[in-house]
């Protein structure tokens, strides 16, 4: 692949310049006709039955179009199958602070404010349930989920043995235990949700800020019982995700309704303080890790605990807790590892999928764990990390399967840059050093299916080629990379190639923009069909060389008329043969490492990062500038939440402490430090031109590596997240800050799953084949 | 979005007119510059307003007059950033117009907005519904205080860059009253309360802040806040200093963000007058500065930390003004 000349430039993204002009039509600058606007009313309380909903004095207010309350729409809906415990509007009880019961629609938004605050809502107060350890306990009043069948307010509970946990212990010469706490955080898009709703003879159109049209496609076939080709969802001009815009959400189902009960279109577009309780960000996780390493300090057994913070509702809940577990093994090499992992409900808005997607959180505890657990045994412990990281072509003792995996040059390009080994040891200065690995999409999609998980259409004519792609780009660049691929395999330029993408009607079934899936999947399917359209392409001109592409687009519809040619792309299975197998297995892990060097003042506490370097394992760079995008936007990301962010609540009131820009600290640019980014190419054999993913992975070694390098600049440990001033100094003065205990959680027996053979790197029907019978 | 209450917006033709309309308009009736602090304010719904009077198109409150060896008299509607550019005005000033919020903001406040900007409370600074969920406090529309629900008083904090640093150097504004001018010392613009923090009449208009001359006046104005842009302070000091060799002639040390009220420190300026400014003498003069400083839990980060913080900022601000 040495001739490649569209992939591997680091091109501008596809909507760079309508982004740049103020051309890009974001879906709150979508204006219709008669237009109506829309706004929630939401639940001033964390827990409440709804007594009582009086909407009569909204409904007098003139200019009030449309008023909908629970009764309206009553079919819950939620992302995964197992979790359908949401409402658009809750007719029964609220669970958190922004739980929304009423909406209204108007003609404009002072008089849909209005009239929503005209609706009269008579709640009875039930006592909230505010932290893990309250979740745990028999709630005061009554469970947030009452159907639920397990106990107190336990949402999921997990326990797995992989390998032979005995003997792991036995073998060990050393064997720590500690405990992490990691605060939860918010997204933070710059754009707010927003969506626009219109229903014309019997069709419903939704342009929404979402980053799967395919799934908001399904809520609303759900919910408003339509079957899907009777709706249209187009993804809008995208203003970041960061997964805050995976789930199906309640604005985008009412102003569907509200544009059905009217008749004219109507747009909601939520405040910021309402993007905060949408939420779906990262949970607060309690956590709790012990290792036993032999004398050399290779890894001999693990057992890992976690307790998950979820909100309200279920979301990618489920997901999450395995995903707290799973990755451990793909990262460290560990022979046998036990896992127990919870997820409680409680009065909060609802946690989710956030960048990284419940890895950051062990991935945060397992490098300060190691850490220390070299520090206790006197080795290095950038020497004890290394002898236990996980090697290329190796399948994990849960199953996961490792393929191209470059954790070792990743680690030897910062090691090396940043002079770690050599850097000055004096008070106030540190280095920090963490590892990570992540998926390149998940190997199973969340709701059962047969279709490919991702599908690209081309068309040809006379004008030049069009590639349809379901795929949302939501800032990241997808666009630019499915085109880059298009015009690899056509030889043309990038620019010349036209892209439809996310937009139900016209383009096929893409899985979505998270699970950092877009390029190794959408990209795969690219791939293949443009692979079929350079061979009609060639015949057509008889394979005759230089013909220039719009004579030979021309040629082509001459001899067949306007050409199509699909692609798709299904990972293998690849998953062990047990229960919940399915949440971790990926077709490609990405590697990376990087070092954090900061300043800590002993007298303020205060931590200024000078520099940070990483390096990632991308497979290849289909786009190099996209790509160092996504590591830089990570690595701002994961500073913010190692020093700053967090998602906190009053107490009793349940209410998010500062839903706001301003007193929600998250790093500005003059807050961000130089990063020295490095990309190791290790050519993935599955990956699209070798190509792994970018999205998340590199957020994840920034955050434990900052807390390791105030560690190395003071001696002190901080075993939770953000790092404050205020914690600097309480560390200084007790040695630790973080959690003192985990709480009492009733694990159940463990699911005990033979280890495979570690050479072993079948996929899909042979893989099944050889799985022992039940 | 949020969106503005319906106002009427009036334009008058000088500020003494402004402040006829203001008065003749009563408590709903506001001034307003920049709109940088009124404007999100009333997005919140944190004031009864039908009304507001605009500055801004006023060219008289643009202009900066005199030189440094007189005094500069700078305009209510200079803004922040031309403040913080002009290379005359004493250091430590142009710094703190320089520090306040970010770029654009910048651009957009101005001096005289500056010095009436709203004291500020994280229970306060809050949208409508956030405050009806977690019951109104007593700066708007309740009846007990949040933060000190046993205090009958609001301890909502005194959040400008600039005033600290306009005590300090003993400057005056010019106000426009209905049918006369006077001139007051920044100083005694500042009540301690929360609520009513604002000695002049609601409808006065500041038509200018007149600053002394040069004259020797070594200024320093350090800020502290979580981010380096955007964020309000948690802790500020503002210093003047005149020098004699060695020796501190004068001293005036005023501090941000700890109190109601720009937090004048006597205590300090006395033990620094006379003193020689040595370690010794700068960690006694911000030892005397914080002990007044009483930060609650209405601001960003922990307020004991913030109360310690007091010192660094205070010993912090002496050396860079000592240095100048
Ligand atoms: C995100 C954000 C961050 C901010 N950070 C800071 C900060 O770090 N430090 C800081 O000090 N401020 C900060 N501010 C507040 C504000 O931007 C500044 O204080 C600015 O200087 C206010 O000036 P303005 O002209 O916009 O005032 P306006 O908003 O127009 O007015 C503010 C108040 O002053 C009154 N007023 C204005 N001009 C006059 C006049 N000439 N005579 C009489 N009364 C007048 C108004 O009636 C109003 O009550 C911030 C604001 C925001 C939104
Ligand atoms: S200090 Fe008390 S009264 Fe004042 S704004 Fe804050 S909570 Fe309200």
């Amino acid at each position: 692949m040495a001739d490649l000349k569209v992939v591997g430039q680091p091109l501008p993204k596809a909507d760079a310049a309508a982004k740049v002009i103020g051309a890009a039509v974001y879906a709150d600058d979508i204006v219709l006709p008669r237009m109506l606007h829309s706004k929630l009313l939401r639940s001033p309380h964390p827990h409440a039955r709804i007594l009582s909903v009086d909407a009569s004095a909204a409904r007098r207010i003139p200019g009030v179009k449309g008023v909908l309350t629970g009764q309206d729409l009553p079919i819950r809906f939620g992302i995964l199958p197992v979790s359908q415990d949401e409402r658009a509007l809750e007719s029964e009880k609220v669970r958190y602070v922004g739980d929304p019961v009423a909406a209204v629609a108007a003609v404009d938004e002072e008089t849909a404010a209005a009239a929503a605050e005209a609706i009269r809502v008579e709640y009875e107060v039930l006592e909230p349930v505010l932290s893990i350890e309250d979740a745990l306990r028999q709630p005061g009043d009554e469970r947030i989920h009452a159907s639920r069948s397990l106990p107190a307010n336990l949402h999921r509970l997990q326990s797995y043995e992989f390998g032979d946990l005995a003997a792991g212990w036995a073998r060990a010469a050393h064997v720590r235990e500690d405990l992490f706490f990691f605060q939860g955080n918010t997204h933070l898009p710059m754009e707010q949700h927003s969506a626009v709703g219109q229903w014309v003879d019997g069709r419903l159109t939704v342009w929404s800020s979402t980053q799967v049209v395919h799934y908001v496609h399904r809520a609303l076939s759900k919910v408003l019982e339509l079957p899907m080709n009777k709706i249209r969802v187009i993804g809008a001009a995208h203003g970041g995700g960061f997964g805050g815009k995976t789930d199906p959400f309640a604005h985008e189902i009412v102003v569907a309704k509200l544009a059905m009960v009217t008749g004219r279109p109507v747009k909601c577009t939520l405040t910021r303080e309402e993007v905060f309780y949408a939420h779906r960000g990262r949970h607060p996780v309690l956590m709790w890790v012990k290792t036993g390493v032999d004398e050399e300090g290779r890894i001999t057994a693990m057992h890992f605990r976690s307790a998950l913070d979820g909100g309200a509702y279920g979301s990618y809940g489920a997901a999450s807790v395995f995903y707290t577990g799973t990755l451990q093994t793909v990262t460290y090499d560990i022979p046998a590892y036990k896992f127990e992992g919870c997820r409680v409900f409680t009065n909060k808005p609802p946690c989710g999928p956030k960048r990284g997607h419940g890895t950051p959180q062990p991935r945060f505890a397992l490098e300060l764990h190691l850490e220390k657990l070299a520090e206790e045994i006197g080795m290095d412990a950038v020497e004890l990390k290394r002898r236990n990281f996980m090697q290329p072509f190796t399948r994990a003792v849960n199953w996961l399967r490792v393929t191209s995996c470059g954790l070792e040059e990743c680690a030897e390009k910062v090691l090396a840059a940043s002079g770690y080994r050599t850097r000055e040891r004096r008070p106030g200065r540190g280095q920090g050093f963490a590892i990570s690995a992540y998926m390149s999409g998940a190997g199973t999609a969340i709701y059962w299916n047969g279709m490919p998980h991702s599908e690209v259409q081309l068309k040809l004519d006379r004008t030049g080629v069009t590639a349809y792609c379901g795929a949302m780009d939501i800032g990241q660049g997808s666009d630019a990379v499915i085109a880059q691929i298009v015009a690899e395999e056509l030889g043309i330029q990038a620019a010349d190639v036209r892209l439809v993408t996310a937009d139900t009607d016209s383009t096929p079934i893409d899985l979505g923009s998270y699970s950092s899936r877009v390029t190794f999947m959408a990209g795969n399917a690219a791939l293949e069909a443009a692979r079929k359209m350079r061979a009609l392409l060639d015949a057509a001109v008889d394979a005759r060389a230089g013909v220039p592409f719009l004579e030979a687009c021309e040629l082509a519809e001459t001899k067949w008329g306007a050409l199509s040619t699909a692609g798709s792309y299904t990972p293998p299975r690849i998953g062990g043969p047990f229960k919940g197998s399915g949440v971790g297995p990926s077709p490609a892990y990405s590697y990376s490492a990087a070092v954090v060097d900061v300043d800590a003042d002993a007298r303020t506490g205060i931590v200024r990062v000078n520099k940070v370097w990483i390096a990632h394992d991308i497979g290849r760079a289909i786009n190099p500038l996209l790509v160092i995008g996504q590591i830089e936007g990570s690595v701002y990301m994961a500073l913010g939440e190692a020093l700053m962010e967090e998602q906190t609540f009053r107490r009793q009131l349940g209410l998010h402490k500062w839903p706001s820009m301003l007193e929600y600290k998250s790093p500005t640019f003059v807050d961000t430090p130089e990063i020295e980014s490095f990309l190791v190419e290790t050519v993935d054999p599955e990956g699209p031109y070798g190509a792994k993913e970018a999205g998340q992975g590199p957020l994840l070694p920034v955050i434990p590596a900052l807390n390791l390098a105030v560690h190395d600049a003071l001696g002190v440990w901080i075993d939770e997240t953000p790092v404050t001033p205020e914690k600097v100094l309480k560390a200084l003065k007790d040695g630790r800050v973080g959690p003192k205990m985990f709480p009492a959680v009733p694990w159940p027996e463990p699911i005990i799953v033979e280890p495979p053979a570690r050479d072993d790197m079948r996929v899909g029907a042979e893989l099944e084949a050889a799985f022992p019978s039940a | 979005m949020l969106r503005l209450p319906r106002l009427r917006f009036l334009i008058p033709d000088s500020a003494r007119q402004a402040a006829a309309m203001a008065a003749e308009g009563g408590p709903t009736t506001m001034l307003v510059a920049g709109g940088t602090d009124l404007y999100p304010n009333l997005k919140r719904r944190q004031f009864a307003t039908d009304t507001l009077v605009g500055l801004t198109h006023l060219r008289e409150l643009h202009e900066v007059r005199g030189e440094a060896s007189s005094g500069f008299e700078v305009g209510a509607c200079v803004t922040l950033s031309a403040a913080s550019r002009h290379h005359e005005l004493h250091a430590g000033y142009a710094e703190a117009a320089g520090l306040v919020s970010s770029p654009p903001l910048r651009n957009a406040g101005t001096i005289g907005g500056n010095l009436c900007v709203d004291t500020r409370c994280n229970y306060y600074n809050q949208t409508q519904e956030w405050r009806q969920a977690a019951g109104y406090c007593l700066k708007k529309d309740g009846d007990i205080c949040l933060v000190a629900p046993s205090s009958p008083r609001c301890w909502a904090v005194s959040s400008s860059d600039t005033a600290p640093m306009a005590i300090a150097l003993g400057a005056t504004v010019v106000l426009a009253g209905t049918d006369q001018e006077r001139e007051l010392p920044v100083s005694a613009l500042y009540r301690d309360d929360g609520i009513d923090y604002l000695a002049k009449q609601a409808w006065e208009v500041i038509t200018a802040l007149r600053l002394p001359p040069a004259d020797g006046l070594r200024t320093a104005y350090v800020k502290l806040r979580r981010r380096g842009s955007i964020d309000f302070p948690i802790a500020g000091c503002a210093v003047a200093l005149r020098m004699e060799g060695d020796l501190v002639e004068s001293a005036r040390v005023v501090l941000s963000a700890v109190a109601s009220h720009p937090l004048e420190v006597h205590a300090a300026d006395q033990l620094l007058t006379g003193a020689r400014l040595d370690d010794e003498t700068i960690a006694a003069a911000a030892e005397a500065a914080a002990k007044p400083a009483k930060p609650l839990d209405n601001a960003d980060l922990d307020y004991f930390w913030r109360k310690r913080m007091v010192r660094v900022v205070v010993e912090e601000a002496l050396r860079k003004a000592a240095a100048r």
